[in-house]
């Protein structure tokens, strides 16, 4: 019960760096642009977050600066692939691995640094439930980012900015023939993609686990990418896979505390497989896939 | 003649050398429909594009109601009034008919599906705003986008090929729409090469030949032949002498054919039957889409049914459902797909060596080497036998004409002396010199006693050179109709799934 209790309250918060990236990831595949980048724009947007509140600067501040990092350096990917039709596998890497090495490179003399994270937010009434009440006592980060994920699911759902986007990433030749930019309307959803991954960074390095160290990103970006692809390009269930993965992290803490025998890097291991079995089970509906799949990812458009 | 709506004077436009539209005069009058009348590779679709801001001119100029009209784009073009429908249509297969329509009308959704009801009345467009458009029919599909443009309100409405995709019944309902909206006061524009068509319900006809405009008519005032001439410079060829069939063995057999394919905008198969014998033409008409790719695929060996389900496909007497387009191939099938670039040749490579791809085992292959004098002997025999126009046999298989490319790929399947022979869209795109040829080429193969298995979507190329025809619709197939005792309007009823009720 007491594991229980204590998966559902950091579960959140373990999630929020996954499905802040994984958020601005879909946004962007949505429009048919691959970015493989989201790793090293976390790195950077880790980094610059870290140094802002680590010299006083508050969070709102890092959260800014994070975010507007994510921002410039997916527009220089924007430029790449979308102006000068680069590739984007390629391109994405390139900028991956500039920006972890400026994170690098940024963090250098804060190794092993730390600062202080934010308070939590309780919900009244609801965060005294019994076993539940964990769920509503959060920082308010993960407030806004449920919120985010509300209303990114409410702009596909219903919305003509979310009709346009998926059109363009359906039909690209049809979207320019009926008058659309194209172009304009990937390089907004890249650039969006990309304040969002920084918001991933800064919320990773400066409240989820505020203490700086070379490569904290840890694969997250990654996780995050398999995320938009695993949950079938839906709001909804890349929610729910974020969640998981928290959740299975934390079992795996829990586990280890609780004395389970288990080797530590299988633990390690575990949030990966089983993320990966049960997205990937989901995901087998081929139907499903190619009806809500984005038919020219990664493909450029010339008009 | 009243004002004209849109005036041409003098426009070009080449791609690298081809000119591809050369001093080109038009004129649309006000409420008319006017046909620019041409052969594949005419200009026709340049000039739309030009009309439709997709393309700019190299030169000339264009006047929109008596004023001077530069387009820099497809949007700008809409806001003078001037809409399209693409031959291949610009629709988002995944959204629904009211979410394609709200990406280009303002409006809140109310009053658009209101308006669309509307519409559908007054023009004879009825479709459901709420269904998915990859579930649609392509005469449903042409509907949506016509009732697309037409909810921007346009004075000229520009139509591609708009009969191409649709059975008999449909064209003359789409002549009916689009008399109604000439009589509601816009001019459309409608770009084909069916002489027929345009005799019936043109009012002026524009005639283009090699990009170069050859007459400004009256339709009604012409008979086909005249068109003709104007159009391809000489009379419509003959359809080839068809003396009665001898039939032979038969060569190919589906028996209760069923399948469901995994692309959820592919079309099931149920309960196929046909039989071929040797030395007969049998067709298969209907629109694409209505399980035209499946039914090829599942006959070249592309898709293999699981072993247990093998008997529902016979070659030459044999189960062969289960094999592979290789060991179809060697039992002595051959296959001319629809897709030339891609799927009959590789675009990038020589002519040599495309005829590699199939005709390997006619000795072009030695200790697994490639016998490069052989495989060049091989091609230029094609080359020569088949009347195909290129440089030589290292010419790109790209760089070739659509007609001159497919002529090659036909002959290339011909010279595997194949006992059964199976084309897809033998003549889409392909100009009429080169089909003429193609259509020959397969009776008189028909006449040494080859099966032959012709998927096509032109009715008018079935009666033409089939002793046999069946309708697949909605991934179903008719009974199989012999072509002297059959209407074309049979035909359609079969296209449009009533066959069976009359």
């Amino acid at each position: 019960m007491i594991a229980l209790q204590f998966i559902l309250s950091g579960m959140l918060a373990a999630a929020t760096p996954f499905l802040l990236a994984a958020l601005g990831e879909l946004v962007s595949e949505r429009t048919g642009v691959l970015n493989l980048g989201v790793e090293g724009v976390m790195a950077l947007g880790a980094a610059i977050a870290f140094i802002i509140v680590y010299h006083g600067g508050g969070h709102v501040l890092a959260f800014a600066g994070a975010g507007l990092a994510g921002l410039l350096l997916s527009l220089l990917f924007a430029f790449a692939t979308l102006g000068l039709q680069a590739n984007q596998v390629a391109a994405g890497l390139a900028i991956g691995i500039l920006g972890q090495g400026l994170s690098a490179l940024f963090g250098k003399t804060y190794e092993s640094l730390t600062v202080k994270g934010l308070p939590k937010l309780a919900i009244p009434g609801l965060s005294d439930l019994p076993v539940f009440g964990g769920l509503f006592v959060q920082d308010s980060v993960v407030w806004l980012s449920l919120a985010a994920t509300l209303a990114i699911w409410a702009t596909f759902a219903f919305t003509k900015t979310g009709l346009l986007l998926r059109a363009v990433g359906e039909n690209p030749k049809a979207a320019h023939s009926i008058g659309y930019p194209v172009n304009a309307i990937r390089v907004a959803a890249v650039a969006f993609g990309g304040l969002m991954s920084g918001f991933a960074g800064a919320y990773a390095a400066t409240v989820y686990t505020p203490l700086w160290a070379d490569g904290m990103i840890a694969g997250r970006g990654w996780i995050a990418l398999a995320l938009v692809v695993f949950g079938t390009w839906l709001t909804a269930r890349i929610f729910l896979g974020a969640c998981l993965f928290g959740a299975v992290s934390l079992a795996g803490l829990a586990a280890q505390a609780g004395g389970v025998e288990l080797p530590s890097q299988l633990l390690a291991s575990l949030p990966y497989l089983v993320t990966i079995i049960v997205l990937g089970v989901i995901s087998s509906n081929r139907r499903l896939l190619k009806l809500n799949g984005v038919a020219s990812l990664g493909e450029p458009f010339k008009p | 003649m009243t004002a004209p709506l849109l005036s041409l004077r003098g426009i070009s436009k080449r791609y690298g050398e081809i000119r591809a539209n050369q001093a080109v005069d038009l004129d649309v009058a006000p409420r008319s429909i006017h046909a620019i009348l041409g052969e594949n590779g005419a200009g026709k679709s340049t000039l739309m594009k030009l009309i439709y801001g997709v393309e700019t001119p190299d030169s000339g100029e264009m006047l929109w109601e008596g004023a001077p009209l530069t387009l820099a784009s497809p949007a700008a073009a809409r806001r003078q009034g001037i809409g399209m429908v693409f031959q291949h249509f610009s629709l988002f297969e995944t959204l629904t008919v009211i979410e394609n329509i709200r990406l280009v009308v303002p409006g809140r959704t109310a009053a658009l599906t209101a308006r669309i009801g509307e519409l559908g009345a007054e023009f004879g467009l009825e479709v459901d705003p709420y269904a998915h458009v990859h579930e649609l029919s392509v005469g449903e599909r042409q509907r949506v986008e016509i009732i697309r443009c037409l909810m921007t309100d346009p004075k000229l409405l520009i139509l591609d090929e708009p009969t191409s995709v649709l059975p008999p019944q449909s064209v003359a309902k789409l002549f009916d729409t689009l008399q109604r909206l000439r009589d509601g006061g816009v001019s459309v524009l409608f770009i084909s090469h069916k002489l027929e068509e345009i005799r019936a319900i043109c009012d002026r006809a524009t005639i283009l030949r090699a990009g170069k405009v050859t007459g400004h008519i009256i339709p009604r005032e012409h008979d086909a032949h005249d068109l003709a001439r104007m159009m391809i410079g000489h009379d419509m060829p003959e359809p080839p002498p068809m003396t009665p069939a001898q039939p032979g063995e038969t060569m190919l057999e589906l028996i209760g054919l069923t399948y469901t394919p995994d692309d959820p905008f592919g079309m099931p198969l149920r309960d196929l039957a046909l039989s071929l014998k040797a030395g007969e033409i049998l067709g298969i008409a209907g629109i694409s889409g209505n399980g035209q790719a499946e039914l090829s695929e599942l006959i070249s060996g592309e898709i293999r049914l699981p072993f247990d389900d093998r008997e529902q496909v016979q070659m030459m007497g044999e189960p062969a459902g289960h094999l592979g387009p290789a060991d179809r191939r060697k039992l002595g099938f051959a296959f001319v797909p629809e897709d030339r670039l891609g799927r009959g040749a590789v675009p990038g490579m020589s002519l040599a060596r495309n005829s590699l791809l199939t005709a390997h085992p006619q000795g072009l292959v030695r200790h697994g080497l490639i016998a490069l004098a052989e495989a060049a002997d091989f091609t230029r025999r094609c080359i020569a036998d088949h009347d195909v126009r290129t440089s030589g046999v290292e010419a790109e298989a790209g760089g070739l004409s659509g007609g001159n490319l497919q002529k090659f790929i036909v002959g290339r399947e011909m010279m595997l002396a194949p006992k059964l022979f199976f084309l897809a869209q033998p003549t889409w795109g392909v100009d009429i010199g080169a089909a003429t040829t193609i259509r020959q080429k397969l009776v008189a193969l028909r006449n040494e006693g080859v099966a032959i298995l012709v998927i096509s979507e032109e009715i008018d190329e079935l009666f033409d050179i089939c002793d046999r025809i069946q309708v697949l619709s909605h991934g179903r197939l008719s009974p199989s109709l012999e072509t002297r005792r059959t209407r074309p309007e049979d035909i359609g009823r079969y296209m449009i799934g009533a066959g069976a009720a009359t």
